[in-house]
This record gives C-alpha cells, sequence and structure tokens, in this order.
C-alpha cells in the first residue's frame, strides 16, 4: 500500500524518450575520467505509466481544498483559483530566463510593478519588494531593514526587539538569525499587549516590536496607535506580520496606523496554491523613510519601460534570493488581485471575518474559548472542557475530525492557550460547508462524552491510523534503502 | 463576487445567527479612526475572460527564452521536463494542500518528499536530505550556518569562482550571527589552490566549493578535499548541479560534509528564476544541525508504513529563537516536479541529458572558438556544459546585435566584472542546427 517508486523499479524500463545523439563524442575525450562518476545513480526505472500510477495513487492520501473544509487557523487556506494555473502555465511566463535581455521581459516586469503598486495600495505602504520567497523570509527581510536603518543611523546600541508571546515561531527565529535578542512581552487577560508592560520593556536599546494583527488569537491590536507611539519615542521600528491580512484588505491600511514594515504571505491572503508546503512568496512593504534599505533589485519604468533597478545597492540590505522571487506565484496574486478589485478584496474580508465568527458562535456551546468577544477572520477555541471532564486531548479531537472528512484547526497554537484549536474557514467557504463543520465538531463533543475510545483509537477511516511520529525520530529513517 | 460563495441570503443569516444587525457591528473593536474611510484605489475588477487576454496581451511583450534559441544559464536552465511532470504537479491534491502536519492525511506529501530525499542522497552520496529550501543561493547560506553550529568556528571561505548572486544572499544570511567570509582567489577559472592553501588555518569553519563553478568549470576536486580536510575541523560544503551529478563524481566521493544546490534544472520551468528550489544533504550524524523540513518512515499505530515530519524540535514552531532555521515552508511543488522528473529519467535517462549537454556544449565552445577573436576564456579548465568565451567587443554589444534574430548568445559577464565575456550555457534540448545558428550569428556580429 505504502510501497515506494523503488519498489516499482525494473531493471532497462525506460520513462522518457530522449532525441539520438547528433555530436556523439566520447566523454572521456570532455570531461577527465578522474571527474567522472564510477557508479551510476540508482534512481527507479519505471514506465510512464508506472509514474503516473504511483503517484496518482500517492496523491488520493492527502486532504486538499477541493476535497473539502481545510480550517488551519493563521494559515488562511481558502479556494486557489483555476484561472491562476492555466494563465501562468500556458503562457509565456514558464520559459522566461532571469538573465533575458530587459527589452524581451517589459510583459512581465510590467505585471510586477503593478503588483508592488497595488501591494503598496493595499498596505498603506510606501514601497514594496517582491523578492522574498516566503512570510519566514519576508520577516527576515524586514527585520534586515530595521537592521539596516539603525546601522545607518548610528543606533548601534539598539541589541534588542519585542515580540508578544502570541507570536508565530519564525517572528522569534528570524530576529536571532538577523543577530537581534529577542524579549517577549506577555498577553494581558483580553488576549491583547500589555502596554503598561511594554512600557516597561522598552528602552534606548530597543530596535523594534513585531505584532501580528490581527493577533493570533483573531483580536485586533486596537491600541496599536499608542504602541506605536512608544516604540517610536525611542526610535524603535514597528513590524507587522501580515499572516493574518485576510482581515483587513480594504478595512486598514497598516502602512496607515503606525507600523513600519510589514510583510505579506501572497500563498495566504491572495489565494496562490501552498504546493503542500511552499512554495510561497512574502513580499515585503516599508514606510517613505526604509525605502533606501529594500533589497535589490526593485522594479521600475521610466521613458524607455521597466527595468531591473539597482540604484540604491549602497544602502540596501542586499539580496534574499538568487533572482527576483517567486516570479509565478506573483502571476497568481496579481491576477487574483486583478480579478476582485477593491470591492472584492474588502468582500474577501467581511465574508472572511463573518464566517468565523459565525463557526464561533456555533461551536461556544459545546467549546471552550477564552476570547468570547467578537473575532476577526480566525478564533481560538480549545479543548480544555473535554481535557478535564473526559481525560480526551485536543490531539484526539482533531484526529477524529480527519474521520469526518474536515482538516484539522491548527492545534496547540497559539502556545498561550492551553489545548488550543485556531479556526479560520475563510471567506471561499458557503454556509452550508461551515454547518457541516459545525456539525461535525457538535458530534464530537459528544463523542467525548459517550465514547471516549473512539476519540483515543482516531482517526479510523484515513490512509493510514495514527501515526507514530516519536518512532519517527527516534528510529530515524530518512530515505529509502536502495537495492543495487 | 468570485470565489465568495456567501449570498446576501446568506450575509443576513450569518448576521443574525452571529446576533448582529449589520458587518461593521463585528469590527467594532477596530477604532474608527484607524479604518480606511473610501476604497483602495486599485482597477475595476477585470472577469475571467478579460484577466485572459490582459495576461495574453502582457505576455505579448515577453519573447521568452524557450521560444527563442537560448544560451542562457547562470544558475537557472532550460532542461526538456517531461509532460507528465506537469501532469502531477497539476493535480488539486498535491497543489492546493498544506504542509503534512496532519500526518494521516498528507500521506501522499509525506511519501514523495521521502523518496525525493532518498534520490537526492543517492545523486550527491550523502546519508540525509531535507525536504528543500528556497532556492541554492540561500543553501549554501544555510549550509555554512550549519558548519558554524557545528564547530563553532565562525569563519568560512567562499571562492571567487562561486556564483556572485549566491554570494549576495550568503552575505546577508550569514552577517547578522557574525560569520566572516573570506574569498579564495581564482586562477584560470577555477579555485586557486595555492592560495586557498595558504588561507587554511584552524580557525575557519567551512569551505565552499561550487562544482561546475559559476563559469561552468569543473573544480579540481579531488585536490581540494585533501587541502580542505587537512583542518580537521573544516567542513567541505558542495555546491552542484544536480544534472551534472548524471555523468560527474558525486561530492561524497570528494568527502564533501554538506552538499547543497540548485534544483531547479530538475523538471521545473525557468519562470524568471522563481521558484526554485535548493536541495541540503550530509550525513547522518549532522541530522540533528540541520535546516527545514525532513520527512521519515515510521508506522502507524496498526503498524503499517506510514512517513512523518521528524526531528521537528530543531525547528522554529517549536524551538522559536533557538532553531537552527527560521524557514518554515519548503518548495514542495517544487521537488515533487523533481522527484516525477528523476523517476522518469531513470538511471539511463539523467546520464543520457547529463552526456548530451556535455557533448553540444563542447561542439558549441569548439565551434565557436574558430571564430577569429573569440577564445575560450579557460582553456586550461574543464567543463561541463557551460563556459565563458573572450569577445572582442563588449559582450552587451554582441547580445543586442543578435536581438533581431532572436537569439540570447549567452549571459552578459559585465555585471560580474568581465566586459568582454560571455557565459554560454547548452542543454540537451539544443539541436546541433541552433549550436550552428549560433555560430553563424556570432560570426556575422563581432566583425
Amino acid at each position: 500500500m505504502s510501497q515506494t517508486i523503488f519498489e516499482y523499479s525494473t531493471a532497462g524500463r525506460k520513462g522518457v524518450s530522449l532525441p539520438k545523439r547528433e555530436i556523439d563524442t566520447h566523454l572521456d575525450s570532455l570531461i577527465p575520467k578522474e571527474l567522472q562518476r564510477e557508479k551510476i545513480a540508482r534512481l527507479p526505472e519505471v514506465s510512464e505509466m508506472d509514474v503516473m500510477r504511483h503517484y496518482i495513487a500517492l496523491s488520493h492520501k492527502n486532504h486538499f481544498i477541493e476535497k473539502g473544509l481545510y480550517p488551519l487557523g493563521s494559515c488562511t487556506m481558502k479556494y486557489n483559483p483555476k484561472v491562476h494555473e492555466t494563465l501562468v502555465r500556458h503562457t509565456c511566463f514558464a520559459n522566461l530566463h532571469p538573465y533575458q535581455p530587459e527589452a524581451t521581459l517589459q510583459g512581465a516586469l510590467e505585471l510586477l510593478y503593478e503588483l508592488q503598486s497595488d501591494l503598496a495600495e493595499i498596505s498603506g505602504m510606501a514601497k514594496v519588494t517582491l523578492q522574498p520567497v516566503a512570510g519566514a523570509q519576508g520577516e527576515f527581510t524586514g527585520i534586515k531593514i530595521i537592521a539596516a536603518y539603525h546601522k545607518a543611523k548610528g543606533n548601534t546600541h539598539k541589541t534588542k526587539i519585542i515580540i508578544p508571546d502570541s507570536a508565530h515561531g519564525t517572528n522569534p527565529a528570524t530576529c536571532a538569525l538577523v543577530g537581534y535578542d529577542v524579549v517577549e512581552l506577555k498577553s494581558k487577560s483580553d488576549g491583547r499587549c500589555d502596554l503598561a508592560k511594554l512600557r516597561e520593556l522598552v528602552d534606548e536599546n530597543t530596535a523594534g516590536f513585531m505584532l501580528t494583527n490581527p493577533n493570533t488569537l483573531g483580536l485586533f491590536e486596537n491600541q496599536i496607535e499608542e504602541i506605536a507611539e512608544i516604540m517610536h519615542a525611542v526610535d524603535g521600528l514597528m513590524y507587522m506580520d501580515g499572516a493574518n491580512l485576510n482581515a483587513l484588505l480594504g478595512i486598514v491600511q497598516p502602512g496607515k496606523i503606525g507600523f513600519d514594515v510589514m510583510h505579506f504571505n501572497l500563498h495566504k491572503t491572495f489565494a496562490t496554491p501552498h504546493g503542500g508546503g511552499g512554495p510561497g512568496c512574502g513580499p515585503v512593504g516599508v514606510v517613505e523613510k526604509l525605502i533606501p534599505y529594500l533589497p535589490v533589485p526593485m522594479i521600475d519604468k521610466n521613458d524607455h519601460g521597466y527595468y531591473l533597478d539597482y540604484k540604491h545597492e549602497a544602502t540596501s540590505i542586499g539580496k534574499v534570493h538568487t533572482f527576483y522571487g517567486n516570479f509565478a506565484i506573483m502571476v497568481r496574486a496579481y491576477i487574483y488581485i486583478k480579478m476582485l478589485g477593491a470591492k472584492g478584496l474588502r468582500r474577501v474580508s467581511e465574508n472572511a471575518i463573518m464566517n468565523a465568527n459565525y463557526l464561533m458562535k456555533r461551536l461556544q456551546p459545546e467549546y471552550h474559548i477564552e476570547h468570547t468577544e467578537f473575532c476577526m477572520h480566525e478564533f481560538v477555541m480549545d479543548g480544555t472542557k473535554q481535557k478535564k471532564e473526559q481525560g480526551i486531548s485536543t490531539i484526539d479531537i482533531a484526529k477524529r475530525l480527519l474521520d469526518k472528512g474536515f482538516h484539522a484547526p491548527t492545534i496547540y497554537f497559539p502556545l498561550i492557550i492551553p489545548e488550543a484549536m485556531m479556526v479560520e474557514p475563510t471567506e471561499t467557504e458557503s454556509l452550508d460547508s461551515m454547518d457541516a463543520f459545525a456539525e461535525a465538531m457538535i458530534e464530537i463533543a459528544k463523542e467525548c462524552r459517550e465514547n471516549p475510545e473512539l476519540l483515543h483509537d482516531a482517526p479510523l477511516c484515513t490512509p493510514v491510523r495514527r501515526v507514530d511520529d516519536v518512532r519517527a525520530v527516534k528510529v530515524l529513517e530518512p530515505i529509502y534503502p536502495i537495492k543495487d | 463576487m468570485p470565489y465568495i460563495s456567501n449570498t446576501d441570503r446568506d450575509r443576513q443569516k450569518i448576521l443574525s445567527v452571529i446576533g448582529v444587525q449589520k458587518f461593521e457591528d463585528l469590527i467594532s473593536s477596530i477604532p474608527a479612526k484607524l479604518r480606511l474611510d473610501k476604497p483602495l484605489n486599485l482597477d475595476e475588477p477585470l472577469s475571467e475572460l478579460e484577466i485572459t487576454n490582459k495576461i495574453k496581451a502582457q505576455t505579448c511583450q515577453n519573447i521568452c527564452a524557450g521560444s527563442a534559441n537560448a544560451f542562457l544559464g547562470a544558475g537557472v536552465y532550460d532542461h526538456f521536463i517531461p509532460a507528465a511532470v506537469d501532469t502531477i504537479v497539476s493535480r488539486p491534491e498535491f497543489f492546493t494542500a498544506y504542509t503534512p502536519y496532519q500526518a494521516e492525511v498528507s500521506q501522499g506529501t509525506l511519501q514523495f518528499i521521502y523518496e525525493y530525499q532518498t534520490m537526492i542522497c543517492e545523486l550527491t552520496g550523502m546519508e540525509i536530505a531535507n525536504a528543500s529550501l528556497y532556492d541554492g543561493a540561500s543553501a549554501v547560506a544555510e549550509a555554512i550556518l550549519m558548519a558554524v553550529r557545528k564547530n563553532k568556528l565562525m569563519k568560512a571561505i567562499l571562492p571567487a569562482t562561486l556564483h556572485p548572486e549566491f554570494v549576495k544572499v550568503i552575505k546577508v544570511y550569514t552577517e547578522g550571527i557574525g560569520v566572516e567570509l573570506l574569498t579564495a582567489p581564482e586562477k584560470d577559472g577555477r579555485i586557486d589552490l595555492k592560495a586557498l592553501e595558504a588561507m587554511l588555518d584552524d580557525t575557519i569553519g567551512s569551505v565552499v566549493v561550487q562544482n561546475p563553478n559559476f563559469y561552468g568549470n569543473l573544480e579540481a576536486v579531488s585536490e581540494l578535499d585533501a587541502i580542505i580536510h587537512a583542518k580537521p575541523k573544516c567542513l567541505l560544503i558542495a555546491c552542484v548541479d544536480p544534472i551534472s551529478l548524471g555523468i560527474i563524481n558525486p561530492p561524497a566521493g570528494y568527502n564533501a560534509d554538506i552538499v547543497v544546490g540548485e534544483g531547479q534544472a530538475l523538471g521545473n520551468s525557468m519562470y524568471m528564476g522563481g521558484p526554485l528550489f535548493g536541495f541540503f544533504a550530509t550525513k547522518l550524524d549532522n541530522a540533528r544541525q540541520m535546516p527545514g523540513r525532513i520527512v521519515g518512515a515510521t508506522l502507524d499505530k496498526d503498524g503499517n508504513k506510514a512517513y512523518a515530519l521528524t526531528l521537528q524540535a530543531r525547528e522554529q514552531h517549536i524551538r522559536r529563537n533557538k532553531a537552527t532555521s527560521n524557514i518554515c515552508s519548503n518548495q514542495s511543488l517544487c521537488t515533487l516536479a523533481a522527484t516525477v522528473y528523476m523517476c522518469l529519467m531513470g538511471r539511463e535517462g539523467l546520464k543520457e541529458v547529463a552526456t548530451q549537454s556535455a557533448q553540444k556544449a563542447h561542439y558549441a565552445a569548439v565551434e565557436l572558438c574558430k571564430i577569429p577573436g573569440i577564445s575560450l576564456a579557460y582553456p586550461q579548465a574543464p567543463f561541463f556544459k557551460e563556459f565563458v568565451i573572450n569577445t572582442p567587443k563588449p559582450a552587451s554589444q554582441l547580445i543586442k546585435l543578435m536581438l533581431p534574430r532572436i537569439i540570447y548568445p549567452g549571459v552578459d559577464m559585465a555585471a560580474f566584472g568581465k566586459p568582454n565575456a560571455l557565459l554560454i550555457a547548452v542543454t540537451e534540448k539544443k539541436s546541433k542546427a541552433d549550436i550552428d545558428a549560433l555560430v553563424k550569428a556570432m560570426q556575422e556580429v563581432v566583425k
């Protein structure tokens, strides 16, 4: 059932036909023998049909958006329009080389220029770089920009970045990579930043503050202006993790409410596919005073057309990607923005917020919810009630949900909520599918009371039963032992 | 409104279940003065047909390398991609899935990554590979950072023969934690072995060897192995073209400690240089210091074979600021293309692709060098599928003159300090006629 492709291998079988050799010089006359490979790489020897059957069979073992609701909080698993896929493939985009003459790239560069401008408008930022290829790399770019700003100003004493305890793990990991000390800010009981504590932590050595808004509890940080004031008073910069931007389109422009730099996740907010873990795309927007530090190249235009702009290389942080970022992902996001326009994007956020509040309302009778005020695009419920009353953990509830044809919510995050289940339905889910999910969750709550063993045994109907990930660490098997 | 399922009636029902009158009641936590008081200034929305026409018009302004007679490489290569690759990669089951954190409903993704890791190890001779990083450049940077974690030595040597764009990215990635980057000079298009030997001391933590290097030349890897490993703590980081491994000595053969590289050439279209993917492989005893996701085989509750993400305690979502890297994603879909590509090619196919690329590149080099004024920049150095020629005029002029013929003769080396030189890449996709057309055009434009 879980046979690997290597086990289908049959000596001499071929999966491809290559052109005959037009120039058949002997390899030894071209490349010294001692630099050549002695033993052939033992790739599988399979037919095209073997390959198709194997990977189609594997595909059947995945949950994916077209199969059912994917309520992963902070991941924004919305529907990915298929016109994106058709257009990105059926055009000249796929075969563009990054070192082609600029004159032959004008259509592509125009698209990137417009996307830079549209993202700047959506975020209220002065300028946007498209180069970072993932949210975490966007964070890295943004924090490098903060470091470059302080360096240029001679702020050598600034050594720390403050991050709330509800933050994504990439935030502290990114700060460490840039060389900053991370200081954690505890959240107050309403789930938002504690300003009194923040004032205690902020001093002349503070380089910046990293905040997700709405935060990972799905709450808008409504004291954002005061926070920005505290930070700016010590010349600290405000970074916004844009993972939750799906709540703010056409409602709030982060660049206009106190943030100095932010990243976007095109694979969340702008409906580009998650791809089973990537590739994503993590553009970064900045306010006016940080423009000199953006990565090179930017896309600009003059009388002759569009061009790759390296003018500010001396002040720039440099490059984070070999070329210009994940172009194929940018094309998809561009199509999305052009199809929705201002009104459509606002509707996206409105429906995302309504859907999340609807589910919260429906699930509140069965599951404990620490913060019950209206949420933005996601909310956090938890399994503490089931844990206390029936000894059932959130992981059990999540696995049982898989049996019912849904993906699980994001679990055990944010870390400040015990037994957390973070739910984000997104705007693309219909009332019917949300009702079906709510009913499944309510049924699970009932099963917890009536048949707790079922929960411990779950999942029962998935392609494999509960996977032993402890063994995966103890008996490390990262590769298949290929036979000759 | 496209892609939003709720009708106005649904919205009314939702609001009434929640118990509010209007949408604005739900966002009362956002202070009014922070809210946008007018619509975003964006273009009017387009229908699917309209955006299709717009994109088609935009792409018509490009002349893509795929339809030109192009000899462009320098990190991104136009190798043949069998149709079955895109058929698999286009499956929503793969491309709309999330990261495989819920293993029971992600076995498809987890298993192909396990197979990918296996194939990368088979090509490179390593024992463990991760599920991929962003690109070749960041993979080299992550390798240097891993070397620092392992031997605590804060200096790394980059050769002058390493891709200059990689060097820029490596600098940005390593300066924050204080890695000192030194440059080993080049001699005749390869690493200057004597100079490298003189630079090496017990404070050097790692040396990067790109093979084939930026110029396409094959480095003297046996000598490099001996020189670098004469310092017992120093790690050899090999950065390789995976296609070359069809015929070129795998890095394990010269005792590389970490092997990385740009993987795009394995079944991924060029897309103006993104997405790419970086592969990362090493020896098993470095497993706990590796960056990025790793899949391992394990068992399910019933004792059946299953796959899961493993060694997650290294990663940012667990270890936060003590993580081995800040990376969260991998370039999963690109590695799926690579996996399917490697399966279809098989043992003989990859070897054949590498062989034909080398044969055609050498043919092109010989024919071009028959033109007066043109010569190989590094006649002493063996090369794989890419080489540098000296040109009698600035390369930028030659490129411009060839534009009307829709020939892209190579990468202008002016940006890399060599104004009268072209870096020319030849893959198996080029026919003899394509190469002859390049040679003929070159004869005309150098006059």
